[in-house]
């Protein structure tokens, strides 16, 4: 098999276009995105959380979430460490231990709506949108149901739903989108008695939030947590204690979720374009040196069968040579022997005519 | 050319057809309940462990080990090595074999498996590395799909299509291998966003390249194992190429397998070293990093370069397996030991009987399919019509 030049300048063609057809995903650059402006967020003070579980319950009816097991004003549940589920989109948890003396500290978690969320940069069918209110929101009728985003996710919000055969979702926080555009508060927010969640535009919530701090700086640790974290998230907190002592990651970094696989997505174009070429160069030098080594060995061939021929015919001259010469030897010998035979007849013919005739006989043949 | 009748008039009760025959009642008893019941039925995935041995298993080391076909075409077709020609059909029907038991194992794996073409019709996630690995999977699907039909096609005496089909070899082989790299180191890189659940010393900037390079291992410690297998099963059907380019194949690919293997272990060191990593390397989790390294990768590199060295067959098929279980360990360690390593163990992940049902079940399927193919069709012998092709 054989390449021509059209047909590798096709293929060539073939995945310059390939790569050409569109691709969104953007290298590491010196471009930060700072979420979209005037987008909302929610500000939760744990200072202020006493624990009463009444966002979850909101969050509950808001969302026509499934009833619970145990009611809402059951706090004993706040003893074991919960996490989001299908049925609960935020929960809260008691840290018993936190703050020494102080008593018991709580942490609400739910989804933190990433500015550059990690499961909609991992979702490979677009189910995951960060609209421009803040809110990360889903869509469920194109969901494949990978569960990438749950992997995807730092955070460890979303959930999903197993024990359904044929229509399971992925469930998390929406930050009540459908209430949030039009107007109304999240239903956590509004269920709030004691304000310890403040929803708003982000950028005012982190005024708020440096505002507390530098009004109380012994009520809270110096950091807003969500303002850089991943990126940064909409949805932001402030503590008495270290972070990491309410149950809240500290080393997930600055790095949005995109940039982490912006190099590995940069190389596939890079690949489509550049292994044909490279392939086909092997291919092409080995292609090549299997015709060298053909041509080559033809040669060879030939060359030898050019010796070989010419050797026979020395050989062959040689040897008519040596026949001629024997020839001409066994002539002359031939030629003496009768003249000695002749001359002896003649000295034996003197007085004898009948010799002399047979002599005149065999010189006429000599001849 | 090998008798095809060999079973007709043979009892079907064979030890091999009763373990396979309830391997797949089980199978499909279990398949019955995930499609109607859910996959909360039967697995133990949870919201924090969402991929399970699905993924871990049948996707990651399906994918590794099925690399043996890019990697056995290219050598003889784009680097000219034709005296291993004989491996190409028996590696390329592994592949193909291997990535539709990937195929059919997302089917189980994803909530909505009719939705699988989604990424492709509805919206398309570029900015997901999930998706380059379906859009390469599926179009290597078919790659391997055409680069077996000749086998088929001259099974059913399709002589025109077979003769078109051998004409697209180089095309086919080129776009194998270029989709072979984009999806095997695409699958490693899957984890890149997850830098906060995978464990440091899995983790690294460099997993694509890691992935990528061990599949090239995986793939070369395949064929001799398949070889190897082969020719303990299915001897009657060699043909004598086959049997005589064996043991050559061995210690091609043996020699092969033992320099990426040098390589792969130097890179994995150099990722220990970009990371900065040494102080993990006396924690438990570094202990089990370094059983993978030393024992499954320095290991077999050194006893294939003693079995090519001493022409010792023993010893590189052993070593073969070896580098196979070496290459299963690292994918699973990547998708489920690893991962999630900050958990408490009560939060971890251990696969339910049913999931594991299902994995050997389908490797089980994809065993008899083989064994099928291979005794109808010429994989390990040459077509009498084309014998003098090669």
């Amino acid at each position: 098999m054989s390449i021509s030049r059209r047909k590798f300048l096709g293929w060539l063609g073939a995945a310059g276009f390939g790569t050409a057809l569109g691709n969104t995903a953007h290298a590491a650059s010196n471009k930060h995105f700072d979420g979209y402006p005037n987008s909302n967020g929610v500000l939760f003070d744990n200072t202020r959380c006493i624990g009463c579980r009444k966002c979850e319950e909101g969050c509950n009816r808001v969302n026509e979430l499934p009833e619970p097991d145990r009611p809402f004003s059951d706090l004993s549940l706040l003893d074991t460490k919960r996490r989001t589920t299908a049925k609960s989109y935020t929960i809260v948890n008691r840290y018993d231990e936190a703050a020494s003396g102080k008593g018991p500290l709580y942490r609400k978690d739910q989804c933190n709506h990433c500015l550059e969320p990690a499961c909609a940069s991992a979702c490979f069918v677009r189910a995951f949108s960060k609209t421009t209110s803040g809110a990360v929101i889903y869509d469920a009728s194109v969901c494949v149901g990978c569960r990438y985003c749950m992997i995807a996710c730092p955070f460890e919000i979303p959930t999903y739903e197993y024990d359904k055969a044929f229509s399971p979702r992925v469930m998390k926080c929406t930050m009540c989108y459908p209430r949030i555009s039009k107007g109304l508060l999240p239903g956590c927010v509004e269920a709030c008695p004691t304000e310890a969640l403040t929803f708003g535009k982000r950028e005012d919530l982190l005024k708020i939030g440096r505002e507390r701090i530098a009004k109380f700086p012994e009520r809270y640790v110096d950091h807003i947590y969500g303002e850089n974290e991943m990126g940064g998230t909409s949805w932001l907190y402030l503590s008495a204690v270290p972070f990491e002592d309410v149950g809240m990651r500290e080393d997930l970094g600055v790095t949005p979720a995109p940039k982490l696989t912006a190099g590995a997505l940069s190389a596939v174009p890079m690949v489509v374009g550049l292994w044909p070429v490279l392939l086909t160069g092997i291919y092409a030098i080995n292609q090549r040196k299997g015709k060298i080594e053909r041509q080559e060995k033809e040669q060879a061939v030939a060359a030898a069968l050019e010796k070989a021929v010419s050797e026979a015919e020395t050989k062959l001259s040689q040897a008519m040579e040596k026949a001629e010469k024997e020839k001409a030897a066994a002539i002359e010998t031939a030629v003496s022997k009768a003249l000695e035979d002749a001359a002896k007849a003649a000295e034996e013919e003197v007085g004898d005519p009948a010799a002399e005739d047979a002599d005149k006989k065999s010189s006429e043949e000599d001849s | 050319m090998p008798d095809e009748a060999t079973t007709t008039g043979k009892s079907y009760l064979t030890p091999f057809n009763i373990v396979a025959g309830i391997i797949i009642i089980i199978g499909l008893y279990v398949t019955v309940l995930r499609f109607t019941q859910g996959l909360g039925a039967v697995t133990n995935l949870s919201d924090y462990n969402p991929w399970g041995i699905w993924i871990g298993f049948d996707l990651l080391v399906g994918v590794a080990l099925a690399a043996g076909g890019f990697v056995t075409s290219a050598a003889v077709y784009i680097f000219g090595m034709k005296k291993y020609h004989a491996a190409v059909r028996p590696a390329i029907l592994t592949g193909f074999l291997g990535y539709a038991m990937v195929v059919v194992a997302l089917n189980y794996d994803v909530g909505r498996p009719w939705r699988l073409p989604y990424p492709f019709i509805m919206q398309q996630g570029t900015t997901s590395l999930l998706f380059e690995v379906a859009a390469c999977v599926a179009l290597y699907l078919t790659v391997l799909f055409v680069e077996f039909s000749p086998a088929a096609l001259e099974w059913l005496g399709l002589k025109k299509a077979r003769n078109i089909v051998i004409k697209l070899t180089l095309l086919l082989t080129i776009f194998g291998v270029v989709l072979s790299t984009l999806h095997q180191s695409s699958l490693g890189a899957l984890f890149l966003i997850a830098p906060s659940k995978l464990h440091p010393l899995w983790y690294s900037p460099y997993i694509a390249v890691f992935f990528f390079v061990s599949a090239i291992i995986a793939g070369l410690s395949m064929v001799i194992f398949e070889s190897t297998l082969s020719h303990h099963y299915f001897a009657d059907k060699m043909d004598e190429a086959h049997l005589k380019e064996k043991d050559d194949i061995a210690l091609g690919f043996g020699k092969a397998a033992s320099f990426v293997l040098a390589g792969y272990f130097i890179i994995k060191v150099i990722g220990i070293s970009e990371s900065n990593n040494w102080h993990l390397l006396g924690t438990s989790y570094g202990i089990w990093f370094l059983v993978e390294l030393l024992g499954f990768v320095a290991l077999p590199c050194f006893f294939y370069a003693i079995g090519v060295r001493e022409k010792n067959l023993k010893i590189i098929k052993w070593t073969a397996v070896w580098t196979v279980l070496g290459i299963i360990l690292n994918r699973l360690n990547v998708g489920l030991i690893a991962f999630n390593w900050h958990l408490p163990s009560s939060e971890r992940y251990f696969p339910h009987w049913m999931e594991i049902a299902i994995s050997v079940f389908l490797v089980t399927v994809g065993l008899v399919v083989f064994r099928f193919i291979v005794s109808h069709m010429p994989i390990l012998y040459a077509h009498p019509d084309y014998e003098d092709e090669h």
